[in-house]
């Protein structure tokens, strides 16, 4: 009889693409049930939106390009790219623009690139760019959080205000998105904490008159915080189940840290604190599960290390110098263009090459 | 699976290194490391191929019809150090001829086919009592002859290992056996302590090493055990007679794949690296697996060449798991029906390891040295690869590379035939130990790309050397051609110089023709003088076949015709006035060239 032939190793690890994709999307749970909880329905729909589209998309770019559509499908990558986007737009942003987003992560970033594992770029956050710098208006319309809203809109509210950008009621999204101050007759429109420091230190305003604002109930903005907080917890998990390393999240949470450190000893009225740099913005989203995308990031560890902290420096510099609020995606793509540099000067020396090198 | 119990507690001068990366792959090693070692059946017939390890084939010394003895010679030590092969029981040689080696490739070569008489009865043996009053030559000839090869990894000459050994500080026998399923080197160790010590100290006598460090992983405690006390033992009877500053030690080492490899059980015990294209001897060490021990033991203190070894038959399509003693050459379809072997669809069986061990097509193969192992895993046991998806660059392969290599980056450029790259980041350093392909979430086979790609470069290798040669061969010929058409211009010069010299003697001579043949005898009808019509057809005649050397590479043929002798000497001096032209048009070239 014959029998099987095969190439060692015969013995394999069971955990495929689509195991870690699933553990990726399972750590993102706690921080989307924040979201829900502080600004709403929003943030569920567009995951489904986007989901039903990357799914859609994925599937005609793999038949476009003579490929089965099926195990492209199963690996689940394209559900992550468009949970990450979905996350970080704001919940209640026109239907179209999540649309355009994922169809530009997955169609334009990913496949036009050559599919899974080569490209260049992260998709959710060079979609979100896209749609930042089209879409300004749009892109910026966050709602407040919850606690200070003064009403938040039910589940098909929701679903109205996203597909025809008004409530059952007739209030508009900038309607909805004004908070009572109760320090002034009108209620206003209220920013995200990192816009409203970035904005009131501009105007010649210091770090604590800026933090007397309504959303800095807590540390570094309420609701914001607590989503972070339920981030940074799904990343523990993912560490916990090796999906990923410490060197990313460490080095970008410790730069960015670090320079916030920095800037609040030498200047703690005119730079934001070390609390609302790591609390604040999309910092832990970032750090553990948009830095963490392998195909974009530098491979090796110590690779890694500079990576990540490169996205904290660029993090830091767009938020305190740049034109926009927070600056997670801008520094993603940016550490994305040096991979290839950074991956060819940190190679590790090779077994029996210590001498060769220096 | 119950949990393996470890083992610790080296003793507190004894320093571990860590070598990067390294996998836990399930250990699996019972149960065929629960009973003793077997004795199974002995075959009916055995085949022994004559190169069984690296070194020169060996000159087969018997014929067929020939009745030898257990432990005769059936061929002779090669002259490069080659191993003789041994009769591994009594029977009739009944052919030599080719057959399917026991090999990744699954090619055949030669070999000896040997009918059993199931008497089992020695031949003469030999031993080398008191191996310390012979000298070190004699001790290394004595193992060459006994065929003894490492038992571990390469089957290398240990004779030749050992005599190429030069100013080793520390013998470190290898008893790691980090590979899952294989439970060889842990019974041996269990059942034969004494011999594998014994053996140490003789390989020690053979290199002067200062130490000997037994690395043992720490999911082998009884093995651990018994070394321990063995050594025990060895230690108050060595003191007198070897040198007494001699460490003997068994070091116990944290279970991780590949521990076992040579280059990483050096970094663990010395925290030293073996130079990238060396030897661990370079840095004073010398390897050797503890079945090599054990077969240098029974070599000396016995006589017995290299006959059986210890090998697992193991998995679960295996129904009597086991270790066993199998005399070398039984075929491999003997041994799996000792041991109730039920094949399903699609059966894998495989020589070696789950990681590092390859698929054998049919079953006609015979145990060789190196044969370690024969596991049989079910599908469900062992899955088979699934379909490989693209690499997402998780670098999860790099994380466990014990060579610190970067396997993805590899992969891309194995795929993209970019031999450069692939030397620039050194794929001649893999070892294949399969763990990135164990790690890699798409499934990629990995060590199967670095095997192909290394495969080519070999290739690409040889024929680099060839052309290299046709160049010399090339380069040499273009010199010689140059040569020869300096030494031709050499002659027209001189040729030309002595034309002078008559003509200008010609001149003193009123009747001088002008026919514009100046080289021709100047006679007013050539056809009329034999002499001298002669002399210009030998002229002539002479340039022919020079200028028609020059051309012959480009058209024999023509040089043929024009090589044809004139029939008269007008035609002589039109072809010597060719044959001129000729010349003064190579000299103008080769000015132009030069």
């Amino acid at each position: 009889m014959s029998f099987f032939i095969a190439s060692s190793p015969h013995h394999h690890l069971r955990r495929s693409t689509a195991d870690l994709m699933r553990l990726v999307l399972i750590a993102m749970i706690p921080g989307v049930l924040a979201q829900w909880y502080f600004f709403g329905w929003g943030v569920i729909l567009q995951l489904i939106l986007a989901i039903g589209v990357a799914l859609a998309a994925e599937a005609v770019c793999l038949l476009a390009r003579n490929r089965e559509p099926s195990s492209g499908l199963r690996d689940y990558t394209a559900v992550v790219t468009a949970a990450l986007l979905a996350v970080s737009i704001p919940p209640l942003a026109p239907w179209w623009v999540i649309v355009i987003g994922t169809l530009f992560s997955i169609v334009i970033v990913k496949h036009l690139f050559g599919g899974v594992g080569h490209n260049i770029f992260n998709p959710a956050m060079a979609g979100y760019v896209l749609l930042l710098v089209s879409f300004p208006v749009q892109m910026t319309s966050w709602l407040p959080p919850a606690t200070i809203a003064q009403e938040l809109p039910g589940f098909w509210d929701s679903v109205r205000v996203l597909l025809f950008g008004f409530t059952g009621d007739g209030y508009s999204l900038e309607q909805i998105r004004r908070v009572d101050t109760g320090a002034m007759l009108d209620a206003v429109v209220m920013a995200t904490p990192l816009d409203h420091i970035k904005t009131e230190l501009a105007q010649g305003y210091t770090l604590s008159e800026a933090k007397s604002a309504i959303i800095f109930q807590g540390a570094a903005g309420t609701g914001w915080q607590w989503v972070n907080l339920a981030y940074l917890a799904g990343g523990l998990y993912l560490l916990k189940q090796r999906v990923i390393t410490w060197h990313i999240p460490g080095a970008l949470l410790g730069s960015l840290g670090l320079l916030a450190l920095i800037g609040a000893v030498f200047a703690p009225d005119s730079l934001p604190n070390v609390d609302i740099h790591l609390l604040s913005g999309a910092t832990m989203l970032a750090a553990f599960f948009i830095a963490t995308d392998p195909v974009s990031a530098a491979t090796s560890t110590r690779g890694k290390l500079v990576y990540a902290a490169l996205i904290g420096l660029l993090i830091y510099v767009i938020r305190t110098w740049g034109g926009y609020p927070d600056a997670v995606a801008f520094a993603v793509l940016l550490a994305n263009l040096c991979v290839p540099v950074i991956d060819q000067y940190t190679r590790p020396t090779v077994y029996g090459h210590h001498e060769e090198r220096r | 699976m119950s949990a393996v119990q470890k083992y610790s507690g080296n003793d507190a001068d004894i320093r571990l290194w860590s070598f990067p990366g390294g996998i836990h792959p399930p250990e699996r090693k019972a149960p065929a490391n629960q009973a003793p070692i077997q004795r199974l059946a002995l075959a009916d017939e055995f085949i022994i191929p004559l190169r069984q390890h690296i070194g020169a084939l060996s000159e087969v010394q018997v014929a067929v019809g020939d009745h030898v003895l257990k432990g005769d010679l059936l061929s002779a030590p090669g002259i490069e150090h080659g191993l003789p092969v041994h009769a591994p029981t009594s029977g009739e040689i009944i052919e030599i001829g080719e057959f399917p080696l026991n090999h990744p490739s699954g090619l055949s070569g030669p070999g000896i086919r040997l009918r059993s008489d199931h008497l089992d009865s020695w031949g003469e043996r030999k031993p080398l009592a008191d191996y310390q009053q012979h000298n070190h030559l004699e001790v290394l000839e004595h193992l060459q002859h006994m065929g003894i090869a490492g038992l571990g990894g390469a089957g290398f000459p240990t004779a030749r290992k050992v005599a190429s050994a030069q100013g080793i500080d520390c013998l470190i026998i290898n008893g790691a056996e980090c590979e899952p399923y294989i439970a060889a080197d842990d019974r041996l160790m269990r059942e034969h302590a004494d011999e594998i010590v014994r053996g140490s100290l003789i390989l020690q006598w053979l290199t002067h090493a200062k130490s000997i460090l037994i690395a043992i992983e720490d999911n082998k405690p009884e093995a651990i055990a018994a070394m321990r006390n063995a050594l025990a033992q060895a230690n108050e009877n060595t003191l007198a007679t070897q040198a007494s500053e001699l460490a003997l030690k068994v070091v116990v080492i944290p279970t991780k794949y590949p521990s076992g490899g040579e280059r990483q059980l050096t970094q663990i015990l010395t925290g030293k690296q073996v130079p990238a294209n060396g030897l661990p001897a370079d840095i004073g060490i010398l390897m050797h697996n503890t079945g090599t021990a054990w077969a240098v033991c029974r070599a000396i203190d016995h006589g017995e060449p290299l006959l059986e070894r210890v090998v697992t038959l193991t998995g679960e399509a295996i129904r009597r798991p086991c270790t066993a003693w199998v005399p070398l050459g039984t075929p491999v379809q003997h041994l799996l029906e000792q041991v109730d072997f039920q094949p399903e669809a699609q059966q894998r069986v495989i020589i070696g390891g789950p990681m590092m061990g390859f698929t054998l097509p049919h079953l006609q193969v015979p145990v060789i040295k190196t044969t370690n192992c024969v596991l049989a895993p079910t599908r469900k046991e062992l899955p088979p690869a699934g379909p490989e998806m693209p690499c997402i660059r998780c670098g999860a392969c790099a994380d466990v590379c014990p060579a610190s290599l970067l396997p993805q980056q590899l992969y891309w450029l194995a795929n993209a035939n970019d031999y450069d790259g692939l030397k620039a980041h050194h794929l001649a350093d893999c070892i294949e130990c399969g763990a990135c392909a164990y790690v890699c979430p798409s499934e990629i086979p990995l060590v199967q790309y670095y095997r192909q790609a290394k495969a080519e470069m070999r290739e690409q290798a040889i024929e680099h050397h060839k052309a290299e040669i046709a160049r010399q061969r090339f380069e040499a010929r273009q010199a010689r051609l140059e040569r020869e058409k300096q030494e031709r211009l050499e002659r027209h010069a001189q040729a030309a110089k002595a034309r002078e010299e008559a003509l200008a003697a010609r001149k003193q001579q009123p009747q001088a023709s002008d026919d514009g043949a100046p080289r021709t005898p100047a006679k007013p009808d050539a056809n009329t003088d034999p002499v001298a019509s002669a002399v210009a057809r030998a002229k002539a005649r002479k340039a022919e076949r020079e200028a028609a050397r020059a051309e012959s590479k480009e058209s024999p043929a023509e040089s043929a015709t024009e090589a044809a002798p004139p029939e008269d000497p007008k035609k002589a001096a039109v072809a010597a006035a060719i044959a001129r032209a000729k010349a003064r048009k190579a000299a103008k070239q080769k000015d132009e060239d030069s």
